[in-house]
């Protein structure tokens, strides 16, 4: 009786596990990461083609809410992606931001200061999604932060894997899958039905240092541009944790030392 | 005074009037401590850091946090970016939370294995489960206040919890929410009580230290100090070996805040709350998990509904440790001299550790069996095996002082016969 039971219990279990295996998604690769390890830092070159990137693609559509102009510039968390104040300052002229009211009481545009959060494509979310198809492309100022699970999270590279294979991971759809109108199926995002088309191909930005603006190499970028957007004081946290874990080594073989001369008279 | 007098004149006229010079003298110098605790002792003293460590961390965010639903998340994410050194002071309390639940726990299954509950310290370990669910409380609401979608649905997953109970259940909630759903009211009253409870936690911590220094601290051996022989004064001896825990203790939690500070959070913590879209897991954060996977796996009981019967066990699962130094039997402190407990204490552990697995993962398949076995069996402990191991367990022979066990050779040993400390 009893090994019945537990050979139903394994079967259902077996059985569970197949089932699950059918609907889930294969595990994300891992990338090589520049910012990846305790000593990784973001590749600056990386960064500022990832910001052309997300500039001259993502935001048509996807905001980046929590980002002023002027991080990307010296005075930045972190130091920015290695613009000039000047650079940071012509940047955010070219959009205009309301402001106001003035003293007749009027709303009134003016160009953006370096001081300015990022100016999203639509004045609202209803408005984005007005354009979308109902579907609200969401702000990327955490997406990296946000996304990601398994080991990868303990490392903090996990998230950046998941976008990046969201990224690269459009296929066909299999036969057998009924793709709704205006869904694009990708072999990563949960469900593989995803409203965003395939937004990255071959050259569809031009790098000015000469890098070959391959769809992957794009992706690459985007992704550790939208990292450092995630935590741009992320350098600044690892090289302060080396001093901190230095100092508390010297500290505490001190304190080891002063415990076994104080002991040394009890034992 | 026991205190000798002060050389400086100063320290003298406020002892004769306030006499703290020789409270602290007799409590650190005097204090008898005995001269054999292990490095397992060191875990109190590093909850009550890690205390400090939240209390300071958090009055330094609260001047930077807004709690209100549509500010909350992007004024943690200011902290982060532009305050200055923000990012370091949030890290250290966001990892607090868990390190402080990893020595607590230590402390607590520390007690248990070396009996620290027993006669005369039945109250200090009340105190203690006191602190503890002051603390589960803090930490949950305190996990609300970013309003990321884990700390939102969280907080609608717990306070829905009350609805089970009959009757006016659902009055409750709604007192509690402050409204009909989680909202800014919740958030408010969760901000004003994350900041009050702290400040109870310390005043049952300073309880919980008076009775210990009552009849001062159990030992590796549980057996009674029988003279000056057997203890140290806390200081220097254990206020350095302390101090030596401590830089220890600050590596690893270093290593965690500068180097894998979201390895302990759920990534989903990070998307804004939005109340109109669920996510697909609602998990607690990993301190919680047993208690959720208790929650999650008890049935229909008779007449008892899932939830409420989910309810009630989750927190008879606290509730039970009250009443521990009743339900344990045996007159014998120290897992050394009790060859049955020793094997049932690490079971417990294995049980608590399976409850956890058991809570990270939806109550599906095998997991749900496995989660009524481990939250049947953490009761089985308490209510069962402890008052029959008590009674029937053969105790190994009792050194007959801690200096006869700690000097060469394990000094005498007390003989065949079971040695009973109390009649």
């Amino acid at each position: 009786m009893k090994r019945l039971a537990l050979l139903g219990f394994l079967g259902l279990a077996v059985g569970a596990a197949g089932l699950a295996y059918a609907q889930e998604e294969p595990s994300v690769p891992h990338q090589n990461w520049s910012f990846s390890g305790p000593f990784g830092t973001f590749d600056r070159g990386a960064l500022q083609r990832g910001f052309q990137v997300y500039q001259e693609v993502c935001a048509n559509c996807h905001s980046l809410k929590l980002l002023t102009y002027g991080d990307l510039g010296p005075t930045g968390p972190g130091g920015g992606i290695g613009y000039t104040g000047d650079q940071v300052r012509a940047l955010a002229a070219q959009k205009q931001v309301t402001d106001g009211p003035n003293d007749q009481g009027e709303m009134f545009q003016r160009p953006a200061r370096p001081s300015d959060h990022f100016v999203p494509a639509f004045p609202n979310d209803q408005a984005n999604r007005a354009a979308h198809n109902g579907a609200l492309p969401p702000d990327q100022s955490l997406i990296v932060k946000s996304r990601g699970a398994g080991l990868g999270i303990l490392f903090g590279t996990s998230g950046a894997d998941y976008v990046y294979a969201i990224l690269t991971g459009y296929r066909d759809a299999p036969a057998n899958d009924k793709l709704p109108d205006g869904m694009n199926y990708n072999l990563y995002f949960p469900g593989h039905h995803i409203a965003m088309p395939p937004p990255l191909s071959d050259d569809v930005v031009n790098y000015s240092d000469g890098t070959k603006a391959s769809a992957q190499q794009e992706a690459h970028d985007v992704v550790t541009f939208l990292t450092w957007a995630a935590e741009p004081t992320m350098e600044d946290r690892k090289r302060t944790g080396a001093k901190v874990i230095i100092f508390l080594l010297v500290m505490t073989g001190i304190l080891y030392a002063a415990k076994r001369k104080i002991w040394a008279k009890v034992h | 005074m026991a205190a000798p007098q002060a050389q400086n004149k100063i320290v003298r006229w406020i002892d004769r009037r306030l006499p703290i010079f020789s409270y602290l003298h007799h409590e650190l110098y005097e204090y008898p401590t005995p001269k054999n605790l292990s490095y397992w002792w060191n875990f109190g003293s590093l909850a009550g850091l890690m205390l400090i460590i939240m209390i300071a961390t958090g009055i330094f965010l609260a001047m930077e946090y807004t709690p209100n639903v549509n500010l909350a998340f992007d004024s943690v994410e200011r902290i982060m970016r532009d305050v200055n050194y923000g990012w370091l002071v949030r890290y250290i309390h966001m990892n607090g939370a868990s390190f402080f639940f990893i020595v607590t726990y230590i402390h607590i299954f520390r007690g248990l294995y070396y009996g620290s509950y027993k006669e005369p310290r039945e109250l200090l370990w009340m105190l203690g489960v006191v602190i503890l669910l002051c603390m589960m409380a803090t930490a949950f609401m305190g996990y609300v206040l970013p309003w990321g979608q884990m700390s939102f649905w969280g907080a609608t997953v717990i306070t829905n919890l009350f609805s089970a109970i009959p009757l006016v259940g659902n009055a409750i909630v709604t007192w509690l929410w402050g409204g009909f759903a989680v909202d800014n009211p919740t958030l408010n009253r969760f901000y004003a009580l994350h900041y009050l409870f702290p400040f109870l936690i310390l005043g049952v911590v300073m309880l919980h230290v008076l009775a210990l220094h009552t009849h001062g601290s159990n030992n590796p051996l549980g057996i009674d100090r029988k003279g000056p022989q057997d203890s140290i004064p806390f200081h220097p001896y254990y206020t350095v070996k302390d101090m030596f825990g401590v830089g220890v203790f600050l590596i690893i939690f270093a290593v965690f805040v500068f180097y894998f500070p979201n390895a302990l959070g759920d990534p989903a913590n990070y998307t804004r709350a939005n109340p109109l879209q669920t996510p697909p897991e609602i998990v607690p954060e990993w301190y919680f998990l047993p208690f959720y996977a208790m929650l999650r796996s008890v049935p229909d009981i008779l007449f008892i509904k899932a939830k409420l019967a989910g309810v009630i066990a989750m927190f008879s699962s606290i509730f039970v440790l009250f009443v521990l130094p009743w339900l344990d039997t045996s007159p014998v402190r120290s897992s050394r001299f009790r060859p049955v407990y020793k094997w049932v204490f690490w079971l417990l552990v294995l049980d608590v550790l399976v409850l956890g697995y058991v809570g990270a993962h939806r109550p599906e398949g095998w997991y749900v069996i496995t989660g009524r076995i481990a939250t049947f069996y953490y009761f089985l402990h308490f209510l069962i095996l402890l008052p029959l191991i008590g009674i029937f367990e053969r105790p190994l022979p009792l050194p007959t002082s801690i200096s006869a066990a700690v000097t060469k050779g394990g000094g005498q040993l007390a003989g065949a016969t079971v040695p009973r400390e109390k009649p």
